[in-house]
């Protein structure tokens, strides 16, 4: 049976992500309310602006459900500011932020910079043959990486895709990159 | 997702979409445009002041817009409206952490310049301010900084998008609290662009035509079904149901200007839309974020104005 994945739709580049997943021949649903959180067999957690989507996740009641399901074993891909919100800890954030510590490693938020210094780089990724074209939007960067955490690419010596059991984490956006390898492969590990 | 930069093919390899070089690139179409994408489904706050950008921020906007004076004082004081002090807006960068955005004048280079010197995160060319330059918008694809412009139909948008901009924004009539222009500019880019997927493909000679836009965008805009940057709407917006009403219409995310810091309570006005935009299609949820908000902005007949910022830009 193919996977129904849920994609967090409370704000940012959650379209872009279902539009790939959707040419990989997943069927995808917008999740913007925790009772929606059941119908889902994995979960895709785009970019867009943290802080938000952090109050979002607040206001809706959905923080707490979401963590337990991601500590029961759900399937889940951050990019960017799900990146953020996924990790132990964010540095550069607001105070009332709140992160679901799902994967150990800290973040500082925005660290390449602002809009000026955002990038595209080509990155080499273990599994796949080929490099893939990272592209960096105000991006988080990653200041530490914890024992159980396996780093799957790094930019400059600091890790941009990393996985621990069922949390797999970007701080670029596949989903801009014209290139579904990386939706692919996540897809692979439950599917 | 890149189409548009094939049309630039021609030109050196920053113009185009994806950047080719396998080095670190900064300011490629696709980063400027990147941002963008980060920003849909959000609210976007004008803001004069860091006291402002701290309340936007701490209600989940995406972004501020950084101003001299919203919209509806412009409308009322009148005189000549400029690009904000460069000590403003490092103030506002030093208070938040989202981004933030500043207007420059239609045409004002320099004005540009100077904001892309102070690393503001987006320019806003706005029909807000006085115009500088009455034939010429500014050349966007000069910039590493990406820009937003206004659009009142699908010409004006098309014609933005040529010169680099990398977010569209239906232009409503700023400054009024009355969301009519918004939704009839919305309607006039997103019903073209419907009745441009139907035609055939020796109709399209003629939009170009009628549109004054480059052909290959109109071409593009008929297979695809969409503008080939994100779009989406200010203007006049001033309650949650404003917002649900525009992002129903097609809308990706909002701009709200007066709408907030002119009403009663601007801390919980910015709240409520900022959810209306995540629960655009959720009545529950906007029933109860509309409710006890107090009045919002009074609002202005378009009848009745001596101005329409909107006929501003070429």
């Amino acid at each position: 049976m193919t996977p129904t994945v849920g994609v967090l739709a409370l704000q940012g580049a959650f379209a872009a992500h279902a539009a790939i997943l959707e040419q990989l021949g997943v069927s995808t649903t917008e999740i913007r309310r925790d009772a929606q959180l059941d119908a889902v067999d994995a979960l895709v957690m785009p970019g867009g602006e943290s802080t938000t989507m952090s109050m979002l996740l607040e206001r809706s009641g959905m923080l707490e459900p979401l963590g337990a399901r991601i500590n029961a074993g759900l399937p889940v891909f951050g990019t960017c500011a799900g990146m953020i919100l996924l990790s132990a800890e964010v540095k550069d954030g607001r105070p009332d932020q709140r992160v679901l510590g799902a994967i150990d490693i800290t973040t500082r938020r925005n660290g390449y910079g602002r809009q000026t210094e955002s990038f595209e780089s080509d990155l080499d990724i273990a599994g796949l043959d080929a490099p893939f074209h990272g592209v960096f939007i105000r991006a988080p960067i990653v200041e530490r990486v914890g024992e159980s955490v396996s780093v799957l690419a790094s930019v400059e010596g600091d890790a941009v895709l990393c996985r621990q059991a069922n949390v797999t984490v970007a701080s670029f956006h596949p989903e801009l990159a014209d290139d579904d390898r990386l939706h692919s492969m996540w897809l692979k590990e439950f599917a | 997702m890149t189409k548009l930069w094939d049309w630039y093919s021609g030109t050196p390899d920053k113009l185009r979409g994806m950047s080719e070089s396998t080095e670190r690139a900064t300011g490629s179409p696709l980063v400027k445009r990147g941002l963008a994408e980060m920003l849909k489904g959000g609210v976007i706050m004008d803001v004069v002041n860091p006291e402002q950008a701290k309340i936007a921020e701490d209600a989940g906007a995406v972004a501020v817009m950084a101003l001299e004076r919203v919209p509806s004082d412009i409308r009322r004081d009148g005189g000549v409206s400029r690009m904000s002090d460069p000590e403003m807006i490092v103030g506002i960068q030093q208070t938040v952490s989202i981004p933030v955005m500043a207007k420059a004048r239609i045409g004002h280079f320099a004005e540009a310049q100077i904001l892309q010197a102070l690393d503001v995160d987006y320019i806003d060319e706005s029909e807000v301010l006085t115009p500088a330059d009455e034939a010429h918008h500014i050349d966007k694809w000069a910039f590493t900084v990406p820009f937003v412009c206004g659009a009142t139909n699908l010409g004006e948008a098309l014609r933005r998008i040529s010169e680099g901009a990398c977010m569209i924004r239906s232009k409503g009539e700023a400054g009024t609290g009355n969301v009519v222009e918004a939704v009839r500019h919305l309607r006039s880019i997103i019903g073209d662009i419907g009745k441009i997927t139907k035609a055939d493909s020796a109709e399209l000679f003629d939009w170009a035509k009628q549109l004054q836009a480059p052909l290959p965008l109109v071409q593009e805009i008929a297979e695809t079904g969409e503008l080939p940057v994100p779009m989406f709407c200010a203007g006049g917006l001033s309650t949650p149901a404003d917002a649900s009403l525009v992002m129903q219409l097609g809308a990706q995310a909002v701009f709200v200007g007066s709408g907030i810091f002119k009403s009663d309570e601007p801390a919980k006005m910015a709240t409520a839309i900022v959810e209306a935009a995540t629960h655009y299609r959720d009545p529950d949820i906007l029933v109860k974020v509309s409710t006890g908000l107090g009045s919002a902005m009074k609002g202005l007949e378009i009848a009745t104005l001596e101005t329409k910022l909107a006929e501003r830009g070429w």
